[in-house]
C-alpha cells in the first residue's frame, strides 16, 4: 500500500506544484511574483508529463541491447524537453515585457500597470 | 508538373518557406532597406503561393498526407507496424480552407506593412516574428498530430507576443503583449496537461490514431475541457476575451489583421478537436459540448457588441467587434454540432449552419483584415486613434475611405458584401434550430451596423480639421495590400454559391466525416 | 449566367444579379427625382441652400464627437454597462481567474452531467 502511495507521490508533488503556482500567479500583485508563478506552474506541468511515462519495472530507455525489453517511455521526455524550451522562450520573453514595463510605468504593480481597461 | 519536387513536398514547404524567410532576414536585412523589403514580399508570395497551390490540390485529389522523415512521404505506416509513428500533416478540406485564409492574408498585410512601418526602427525583428507568426498559423493548421499542434500553438503565441510589444515606446504596447502572453502560456500549459492526459493512456499523439482509440473515460472529458477551454479563450470568446481588445488596439495595424487569422486557426483547432477527436462518440454527449459553444457564440455577439458601442479608440473598438463575429461562427458550428447525431436535422440545417459559421470564418479574416489595414492607415496619417479628435478625413483620403466603407457594410451584414452571405446561412438555418438565438443574431447585426456608422461618421465624414491639414492619401502599398482583401470581400459577395459550393462545402463534410480522417492516415498506404 | 449564382440556403435564395438590378432600379429612381431639380445651380457661386433661415455655425464647429454620438442608447442601457465596464479591469491575473473559472465550470458541466 505504502509502495502504490510512493508510486503516485509525482502526481501529488504535480498537484501541489500546481496549487502553488496559482497562488502565486492570482494573489500576488508584484508581475515578476506573477511570472514566478506561471513558472512553478510549468514545472509542474513538465513532472506530470515525465511522471506519465515512467513504467513499473523497466528499465531506462537508452539501450541498444536492452537487458529487457520492458523500458520507460522515450516519447514523454521529448515532449517534457520540448515543453522547457517553450518555458524559457516564453519566461525569457515575458521577464523583459516585465523590465520595460518598469522602465515606461515607474512600477511593475500589476493593479497600477493597467492603461488598457474598459 | 503535379509531380515535381515542389508538388510532392507541398505540405513541407508550407512551413519551410516562411521559416526560411524568417531565419534569413537579418542577414538580408543587414544589405539594407530595398533588399530586406524585396525579401519579405518574395517571401509572403512564394508562402502564398504555396499555400494556394496546397488548398487547390486538396480540393481537386482529395485529402494529402506529409509523413516527415519518410523514404516515402505519403506512407502513413511503417512497414512493420500498425500504428503512425512519425509526425504527420493531414491537409484535408478544412485545413485547406484555412490555408486558403492565412495565404492570402499574410499576402495582403506584408504588402501593407512595406509602407506602414517603413519609419520604425528594428524591421529585421520585426519581419522575422511576422513570418514566425506565419508559420506557425499553417503549421497549425495543417498539422495532424496533436503535439505538433501544441508547439505551433507555442510559436503563434510567442511570436504574436513579440510583434504585439513592438512598438516599445509606448509603454501600453507592451502592457498588451504581456497580458497576450500570460493568457497563452496558460492555456498552452492546460493543453498539454491534456495531451499528457491523452498520451498517457492511449500511447498515441497522431490526431487520427488518438481518435480511432478514445474511448470516453472521465480523464477523456477533463482532457477534452483542458483543450476546448484554452482554445475558445485564444479566439476571444466571452469570457475570455478581455486580452482581445488590448491585444489588437496597441498592435501594428498589420500584426493586428495577422492575429485575427491566429485566433481562427485556434477556432480550427476547436472544431478539429470537437468533430474530428471526440466527435461520434456514443456517450459523447453533442448536445453539452453544442450549447457551450452556443452558449459562448450569443455571449460573444452580444457583449463584444455592446462593449464596442462606447469605445474611443478606433482599434479597440474593431477589436470587440472581432470578438462579436467570432460569436457567429461559434453559433453556426454549435448549431451544427448541437444536431450531429440527428441526422435528419443536420441535413436540413445543422449542415447550413456549420456552412454558414465556416464561411464566415473566411469572410471575416478578409473584412476585419481590411477594416483594421484602414485603421492603421488613418493612424499612419494622422496620429491619433481616438475617434473623438479625428474627423474630416474623407475629404483628403477617398481611397481608404472607400475601403473602410466595403469593410463596414461587410461586417454589418448588408448585401452584396460576403458577410452578408454568411450570416444569411446563419440566420436561416439557426432559425430552425431555434428562433430566439437568430433574432439575437440579427439584433447584433443591427448594432454593428450602428457602431460602423459612428466610426465613419467620426473619422471620415464632416469638414476638414485644421490639425489634419497636411494629410494625404496613404503609400502605395497600403492600397494595394487593402485592395487586395477589399477585392475578395466584393468577390465572394457578388458571388457566394462557387465560394461555398467550392470552398466551404468539402470543409464541412471534411469536419464531419470523422471515419474518413482516420481512414486517411490508418486505413491505407 | 454562371457567376451570379443564387445563393442557396435550405430556406430561401439570394440572387446578387437580382439585387444589382434592384439596386441600379433604385439609382435610377433617385437620380429622376434629383434631376427635376433647378439647372440654374453651380456649386460654389455663393449661394448657400436654404435650410433654416437662421445663420449656420462655421463649417468646423459642426462636428459631433464620437462619443456623444449614441447618448441616448448608452444612456438607457446604463445599468449594463455599469455591471459589464468595471469587469474589464486590466488586472492580467484577473484574466487567468476568467480562464480557470470557466474551465471549472465546464469541468464540472462536463463531469456531472
Amino acid at each position: 500500500m505504502t509502495t502504490e502511495l510512493l508510486l503516485k507521490l509525482p502526481y501529488f508533488t504535480v498537484v501541489v506544484l500546481t496549487l502553488l503556482g496559482l497562488a502565486a500567479m492570482i494573489f500576488k500583485r508584484n508581475l515578476i511574483k506573477i511570472l514566478m508563478g506561471l513558472s512553478l506552474m510549468e514545472s509542474a506541468v513538465n513532472l506530470f508529463l515525465v511522471a506519465t511515462g515512467y513504467r513499473t519495472g523497466g528499465v531506462a530507455p537508452i539501450f541498444t541491447n536492452a537487458p529487457s525489453p520492458h523500458m520507460t517511455l522515450p516519447t514523454v521526455q521529448a515532449l517534457t524537453l520540448t515543453s522547457i524550451v517553450i518555458g524559457v522562450a516564453t519566461s525569457a520573453m515575458m521577464l523583459s515585457f516585465a523590465m520595460v514595463i518598469y522602465k515606461k510605468y515607474g512600477t511593475v504593480d500589476a493593479d497600477k500597470v493597467k492603461k488598457l481597461k474598459g | 508538373m503535379m509531380d515535381t519536387f515542389v508538388m510532392r513536398h507541398l505540405p513541407a514547404l508550407l512551413i519551410a518557406v516562411p521559416l526560411f524567410a524568417a531565419f534569413l532576414m537579418p542577414l538580408v536585412g543587414s544589405l539594407g532597406p530595398k533588399v530586406r523589403s524585396a525579401w519579405v514580399f518574395l517571401g509572403a508570395l512564394a508562402t502564398a503561393a504555396v499555400g494556394l497551390a496546397l488548398a487547390g490540390k486538396v480540393l481537386a485529389t482529395g485529402t494529402v498526407l506529409y509523413v516527415f522523415g519518410a523514404a516515402i512521404p505519403q506512407q502513413t505506416l511503417p512497414p512493420d507496424a500498425a500504428f503512425p509513428i512519425r509526425i504527420m500533416f493531414q491537409v484535408d478540406a478544412l485545413s485547406a480552407l484555412m490555408v486558403v485564409i492565412a495565404s492570402l492574408s499574410s499576402l495582403g498585410i506584408a504588402i501593407y506593412s512595406l509602407a506602414a512601418e517603413s519609419k520604425q526602427s528594428g524591421l529585421e525583428t520585426f519581419y522575422a516574428m511576422l513570418f514566425l507568426l506565419i508559420a506557425g498559423v499553417l503549421g497549425m493548421v495543417a498539422t495532424g498530430d496533436l503535439f505538433n499542434f501544441f508547439v505551433f500553438l507555442e510559436i503563434s503565441s510567442l511570436a504574436g507576443a513579440a510583434l504585439v510589444a513592438y512598438r516599445v515606446d509606448d509603454g501600453v504596447a507592451v502592457e498588451a503583449g504581456l497580458k497576450y502572453a500570460l493568457l497563452s502560456t496558460v492555456g498552452a500549459l492546460a493543453v498539454l496537461t491534456a495531451i499528457g492526459i491523452l498520451f498517457a493512456q492511449y500511447n498515441a499523439l497522431n490526431l487520427a490514431s488518438l481518435a480511432n482509440r478514445l474511448q470516453f473515460t472521465a480523464l477523456d472529458q477533463v482532457a477534452l475541457v483542458l483543450l476546448v477551454v484554452p482554445l475558445a479563450m485564444k479566439c476571444g470568446a466571452v469570457p475570455m476575451h478581455f486580452w482581445t481588445p488590448d491585444t489588437y488596439a496597441t498592435a501594428p495595424s498589420s500584426v493586428t489583421a495577422f492575429l485575427v487569422v491566429s485566433s481562427q486557426a485556434s477556432l480550427y483547432g476547436l472544431f478539429r478537436i470537437l468533430f474530428t477527436l471526440y466527435g461520434h462518440l456514443v456517450q459523447f454527449s453533442w448536445a453539452t459540448f453544442g450549447w457551450f459553444l452556443i452558449v459562448l457564440g450569443v455571449l460573444s455577439m452580444f457583449v463584444g457588441v455592446t462593449m464596442a458601442i462606447p469605445q474611443k479608440d478606433v482599434k479597440r473598438l474593431m477589436a470587440y467587434h472581432a470578438v462579436s463575429q467570432t460569436g457567429y461562427m461559434l453559433l453556426g458550428v454549435g448549431v451544427g454540432l448541437a444536431v450531429l447525431g440527428d441526422a435528419d436535422a443536420l441535413a436540413q440545417y445543422g449542415k447550413t449552419a456549420m456552412a454558414g459559421g465556416l464561411f464566415h470564418v473566411i469572410n471575416h479574416a478578409m473584412y476585419k483584415g481590411l477594416l483594421f489595414l484602414t485603421a492603421g492607415a488613418v493612424f499612419y496619417r494622422a496620429g491619433t486613434r481616438n475617434l473623438n479628435k479625428l474627423g474630416g478625413l474623407g475629404h483628403d483620403m477617398p481611397w481608404t475611405m472607400v475601403f473602410f466603407m466595403i469593410g463596414a457594410l461587410a461586417i454589418a451584414g448588408v448585401p452584396p458584401f460576403n458577410g452578408f452571405a454568411s450570416k444569411l446561412l446563419i440566420y436561416e438555418s439557426v432559425f430552425r434550430f431555434s428562433p430566439f438565438l437568430s433574432i439575437v443574431a440579427m439584433l447584433v447585426s443591427i448594432l454593428t451596423l450602428a457602431s460602423f456608422v459612428k466610426v465613419f461618421h467620426a473619422m471620415f465624414l464632416g469638414p476638414r480639421r485644421a490639425e489634419f491639414a497636411a494629410v494625404r492619401e496613404v503609400p502605395a502599398p497600403m492600397l494595394a495590400g487593402m485592395a487586395l482583401l477589399a477585392v475578395f470581400v466584393v468577390v465572394a459577395g457578388l458571388a457566394p454559391q462557387p465560394f461555398v459550393d467550392h470552398l466551404i462545402v468539402p470543409a464541412v463534410d471534411a469536419v464531419i466525416d470523422r471515419a474518413g480522417y482516420v481512414a486517411a492516415i490508418l486505413g491505407g498506404r | 449566367m454562371d457567376f451570379f449564382q443564387t445563393l442557396q440556403t435550405g430556406a430561401g435564395a439570394w440572387n446578387p444579379l437580382l439585387w444589382l438590378l434592384a439596386l441600379a432600379v433604385a439609382l435610377g429612381v433617385a437620380l429622376a427625382i434629383r434631376s427635376r431639380g433647378r439647372k440654374d445651380f453651380r456649386e460654389g457661386d455663393g449661394r448657400k441652400p436654404f435650410i433654416s433661415g437662421n445663420e449656420e455655425p462655421e463649417n468646423a464647429g459642426g462636428h459631433v464627437p464620437a462619443s456623444n454620438l449614441y447618448w441616448g442608447f448608452l444612456e438607457s442601457l446604463k445599468g449594463y454597462y455599469a455591471r459589464l465596464v468595471p469587469l474589464h479591469t486590466g488586472v492580467p491575473t484577473d484574466y487567468v481567474v476568467w480562464l480557470l473559472g470557466v474551465m471549472a465550470l465546464m469541468l464540472v458541466v462536463a463531469l456531472v452531467v
